[in-house]
């Protein structure tokens, strides 16, 4: 078995203007993943919006310079995540496919293990 | 070296790498390791088959030869503490047996899933399929895509990275993924065999060596994948159209296009057993792309004079391809069958209506069917200028020299300027 963290990117902006039950749909879609994949969740969560993202970087002489938002700026914003734990690509890939992004989609990463 | 034993491992090395290489990576499970091996494996062969004879079944010579090495390597390996990871999928309960019916098989279409694993790169699809089902050396693929063979390496290792990080499995996809991972792999087949048939630059029109790779790697498919009409679909397309080749250039080199290419000249074998693989692969309803795309090389094979080509039946398949594979590629061809069909004029404004798909934007055959019906409809002025368009959109040099040769027919036809 293996973890894959998987990062929702949406359309911010798209999810603010779209209507309440656009939301409460979304909201339902996520309690019912957890609920049947819960043997697979190692965690997850939903993040603040990317305007309240703050940016540090070293400046490689043990100064920082702390920028206000996200590391990259794009059109769809990281908004969510779940780490979860599948035998192979394949199966993280249909457990992917499960999860809410009506307002963009997701991202597989495979986690790699350390030590 | 005795030639003989030199062509028996060439022609082992053609027919059965995907199965050697397949079966020792059940055994190492790590793609890099078995390949090794099996180059290996093929490297003894050259100096033992010369005193031993080849072998009744070289691909299980062969294959014994690079798993013996490859254990060794693994128990070398293991002293050492190197544990190399796993593949998914190859340390699993099915210890086959070499030469036990099914299993083998089944590797190789482990392999050729895993290569066309949708998660990769189209680009690395292709690169993975010909180095590691077909054999090809990595500079051999760099030379048939015409880049660097340093670029093409770091696309192969860093697909085969992918492959080992992100666990993509080595596995016979499920049932109900089946048909769209198919289609993935027959897409990688169709592309390579489009790439080889006109070559998108250089100075031949085909790169036999790729139509050739195709064509392999569709009859291994069919073999593996027997039932399956997507399968049949693209060998017949594969088969229905290189059946033109000999035709397709004239003795000097220039490009003969399907209307003047001499007809007795079509490989009449490639064409009957095209013509059954269609027959079969349209039995599935409704029928897949590759199916229509084959009936569609098939009304052209059956015809026996470019003026007696059923035009109706052309655009009828054209519609119904456009249906389930809208592309802007298969409008276009739907608009040239319009335009035999009904007339150039319709042909043209069928055309016309395609002219704002970015897609086509640099496709030199939307500028050189334009062309084509403005000379019929006698507007020799501004099919100069399409004819100039595409010859700006081409770097086949066969290509480029066919346009030169109609553009310079157009501004001859064409009133001189007042």
């Amino acid at each position: 078995m293996a973890e894959y963290l998987v990062l929702i990117y949406e359309d911010e902006s798209a999810m603010e203007q779209a209507d309440p039950s656009a939301w409460q749909t979304m909201m339902d879609g996520h309690m019912a993943f957890g609920e049947k994949h819960g043997a697979s969740m190692r965690g997850g969560n939903a993040l603040q919006p990317a305007g309240t993202a703050t940016s540090i970087r070293g400046d490689g002489a043990g100064g920082f310079t702390i920028t206000d938002g996200a590391f990259a700026e794009t059109k769809e914003a990281l908004g969510g995540y779940y780490l979860l734990e599948a035998a192979d690509l394949d199966e993280a890939i249909a457990l992917a496919k499960e999860i809410p992004a009506a307002f963009g989609g997701v991202e597989v990463r495979p986690v790699r293990p350390l030590g | 070296m005795d030639a003989s034993v030199e062509a028996a491992v060439a022609d082992a090395h053609r027919r059965e790498w995907a199965f050697v290489l397949a079966a020792t990576v059940r055994v190492t499970g790590d793609i890099d390791l078995a390949e090794e091996c099996v180059q290996e494996a093929y490297a003894r062969a050259l100096t033992t088959w010369p005193d031993q004879g080849v072998p009744a079944r070289p691909g299980a010579w062969l294959t014994t030869v690079a798993r013996r090495r490859a254990i060794d390597l693994l128990r070398r390996n293991a002293t050492h503490e190197r544990v190399l990871p796993q593949l998914v999928g190859t340390g699993d309960d099915a210890p086959d047996v070499p030469g036990a019916p099914g299993s083998i098989d089944d590797d190789r279409l482990r392999l050729i899933f895993t290569c066309c694993h949708p998660a990769l790169a189209p680009e690395s699809q292709v690169a993975l399929t010909l180095r590691l089902v077909c054999g090809l050396t990595t500079s051999e693929v760099a030379r048939l895509f015409l880049v660097q063979e340093a670029t093409m390496a770091a696309r192969i290792t860093r697909a085969k990275k992918k492959i080992a990080a992100a666990r993509i499995p080595y596995r016979v996809p499920a049932a109900d993924e089946l048909p769209a991972r198919i289609d993935a792999v027959l897409t990688v087949v169709h592309l390579v065999f489009t790439t080889g048939h006109t070559a998108p630059a250089g100075s031949d029109l085909v790169r036999t060596d790729l139509v050739e790779r195709a064509l392999h790697l569709s009859r291994m498919l069919r073999s593996l994948l027997p039932e399956d009409p997507d399968v049949a679909g693209v060998l017949a397309l594969i088969l229905l159209t290189d059946a033109r080749r000999p035709s397709r250039t004239s003795a000097d080199g220039t490009l003969t296009l399907l209307p003047d290419q001499d007809r007795s000249q079509w490989d009449a074998d490639e064409i009957a057993e095209g013509l059954a693989l269609v027959r079969e692969a349209l039995g599935r309803r409704p029928p897949g792309r590759f199916a229509l795309m084959a009936a569609i090389a098939a009304v052209h094979a059956e015809a026996p004079t470019w003026s007696s080509t059923d035009w109706a039946e052309l655009v009828g398949l054209y519609d119904l391809l456009v249906r389930i594979w809208p592309s802007p590629v298969v409008s276009l061809n739907r608009a040239v069958a319009i335009g035999f069909a009904d007339g150039p004029a319709e042909g043209l404004a069928a055309l016309d209506a395609l002219a704002a798909e970015p897609q086509l934007a640099t496709y030199g055959y939307l500028a050189s069917a334009r062309a084509d019906f403005l000379r019929r409809l006698g507007r020799h002025d501004e099919a100069a200028a399409a004819y100039r368009r595409a010859l700006a959109l081409t770097d086949n040099a066969v290509e480029a020299e066919f346009l030169a040769a109609r553009l310079a027919e157009s501004e001859r036809e064409a009133r001189p300027a007042s």
